[in-house]
């Protein structure tokens, strides 16, 4: 079983403020690594799916690159735009009309919260003159709602930042590198209650970018051939509650989360229990807690006994988020769900390094963006 | 979710309150009722009390807030404004401690804290507002009894509007008029008074 992608080369620009630099060059850069990693040039490139949040047009990289007339599609799903470009890419090998594509992600955002325009999100202005057009109150209220419903305590959120400073530590391509004990995640100052400061990813730059091809290829690179086993979106359904939504119904439907990621063990014949790493979207640490769980991975609840036992850090049964994820790495809105991808070949090729799960041979990725859309990809050597 | 902001105006503004019920009292309470609503067709007065002008479903029955032109779960087009109860039970909360950028935020400009959340109201849906009348930002706890006010809220550009939000109400004061009103089982929602 290869699936019906393969990555053929991969190229990552460092996370992190990235001052001088723009979104664009960043994402150049990522580029050129990628097809290296490849041994490939940029005409060699049949096709382009790009995706950028807020640092430009992903078509415009064809100025530096080069002007091949390849077609170039450029996507922006919010925080889920990495997955739509790879669910993209696989159309466009999957339908035969191409077989080698390059897929590349990259943003660049201000200091501090995000700013989104009610109007772009199909709200009217009152919502965000009020003061409630903002990421961090959403996560405050989903993970409060989740401790009352599932016994997790601020302990277990506070073990999930500190895994993400120490995988970061040893990742040179995140941003949050300084392990930060316990104590003090807990102890830092309060933003959206119950998360704490350095519970949150900030708002970074960064890029990736992936070289594609059919599997039928996939052996004719110099690196070790990783395979995109299954990949799947979702929007969300009545009943999931979403960020942006002035009202939800009380009945609680499935999450746009659980429902990618089944369609995703569904396409793969690959579920829980069953990959040596992990990494699903962790913009604050609730979110890696309840994720876990929406995408099967755990029951409801189980969290606080993973994150006790040390089961989900680098050498657990479930290693998560081995790069640092989204809380050491920042987030680039349009970088995050490829960076997933990234790590997740690093480690399945075994070129991690220092954060090198032992004999890795399959993971999961999972990203999750307003306004409540999800994906999902199982890959495997 | 969203608000349908393109539509043309919203009829359910229209007044047809319940059989026998006033649409629309004069015993409005001074003060907040007075001021120019931060949004319009977003909450109206009935009896003296608060409602948000929501929408429902005359196909499946089910509510959305602000009103929409069309509904969420089962995609039917023949939906109707509706007043929501203004009684219901902490979802959940945080705290906005940190000032949102502006805009969107419009705000005074020396920021407050406030806490914010969700109130599951009868009838099925939970809307989203500013939370006020605890005892401290963090004195907030889920299944909290919560009713609907209107409240000043004071803007950057140094005008003052009213805006809707939730307080603790407390239980057993008896005081719950028309709450199963408009939230009738299919066919029946979608009566209620909007006049603003």
């Amino acid at each position: 079983m290869t699936g019906s992608l393969a990555i053929a080369g991969i190229g990552i620009h460092p996370f992190g403020r990235n001052e001088g630099q723009s979104g664009l060059q960043m994402a150049v850069a990522a580029a050129r690594k990628a097809l290296a990693d490849a041994g490939l040039s940029w005409p060699d490139i049949q096709f382009a799916v790009g995706g950028s949040d807020s640092a430009g047009k992903p078509d415009t990289m064809v100025t530096r690159l080069g002007l091949t007339g390849l077609p170039f599609t450029n996507v922006i799903n919010g925080c889920a735009t990495g997955g739509a470009s790879l669910l993209t890419a696989r159309a466009a090998i999957a339908s035969g009309t191409h077989e080698i594509g390059l897929v590349v992600g990259f943003d660049k955002h201000a200091r501090g919260a995000f700013d989104p325009r009610p109007e772009d999100w199909g709200l009217d202005g009152w919502y965000g003159d009020l003061g409630m057009m903002v990421t961090t109150q959403y996560f405050g209220i989903k993970i409060q709602r989740y401790m009352h419903e599932h016994g997790i305590t601020s302990a277990s959120l506070a073990r999930v930042a500190a895994k993400a400073f120490r995988n970061g530590e040893r990742n040179p391509a995140a941003w949050r590198r300084k392990p930060l004990p316990v104590d003090e995640i807990l102890g830092s100052a309060m933003v959206a209650d119950p998360l704490t400061r350095y519970m949150f990813c900030s708002p970074s730059a960064g890029a990736v970018a992936l070289v594609v091809c059919h599997p039928g290829l996939a052996t004719r690179f110099p690196a070790p051939p990783v395979y995109v086993r299954a990949v799947s979106m979702r929007s969300r359904r009545f009943g999931s509650f979403e960020v942006f939504s002035p009202s939800m119904p009380v009945t609680r439907g499935p999450s746009p989360s659980q429902e990618a990621a089944q369609a995703a063990y569904a396409e793969a014949g690959i579920g829980p229990g069953e990959f040596d790493v992990v990494q699903v979207q962790d913009t604050e640490s609730g979110a890696e807690l309840m994720h876990l769980a929406e995408c099967g991975l755990c029951e409801h609840g189980a969290q606080e006994e993973l994150m006790a036992t040390g089961a989900t850090e680098i050498g657990g049964p479930m290693p998560v988020n081995t790069d640092g994820g989204c809380i050491a790495s920042g987030e680039p809105i349009g970088a995050s769900g490829l960076r997933q991808v990234y790590e997740t070949v690093l480690q399945l090729r075994g070129q991690a390094g220092d954060r090198q799960v032992d004999g890795a041979r399959t993971g999961f990725t999972h990203v999750y963006g307003a306004p409540g859309i999800s994906a999902c990809a199982v890959l495997s050597r | 979710m969203a608000g349908d902001g393109d539509l043309p105006a919203r009829s359910p503004a229209t007044p047809s309150g319940p059989a026998g019920a006033p649409a629309v009292t004069a015993a409005r309470t001074p003060g907040a009722a007075d001021l120019p609503p931060v949004a319009e067709n977003l909450f109206s007065w009935h009896d003296g009390t608060p409602r948000l002008i929501g929408s429902a479903c005359r196909a499946c029955g089910t509510l959305a807030f602000p009103q929409q032109h069309s509904c969420p779960r089962c995609c039917g087009e023949d939906v109707a404004g509706t007043l929501l109860p203004a009684e219901g039970t902490l979802w959940s909360w945080t705290v906005q401690r940190f000032p949102p950028k502006s805009p969107p935020y419009a705000g005074e400009a020396e920021f407050r804290p406030f806490a914010v959340g969700y109130v599951a109201l009868d009838g099925g849906i939970a809307v989203q507002g500013r939370l006020t009348g605890a005892p401290g930002l963090d004195g907030y706890r889920i299944g909290m009894p919560m009713r609907l006010l209107i409240e000043p809220f004071l803007r950057n550009d140094g005008t003052v509007v009213a805006a809707y939000a939730f307080a603790p109400c407390g239980t057993g004061d008896g005081d719950h008029p028309e709450a199963d009103d408009d939230r009738g089982p299919a066919g029946a929602p979608g009566e209620g008074s909007a006049a603003s």
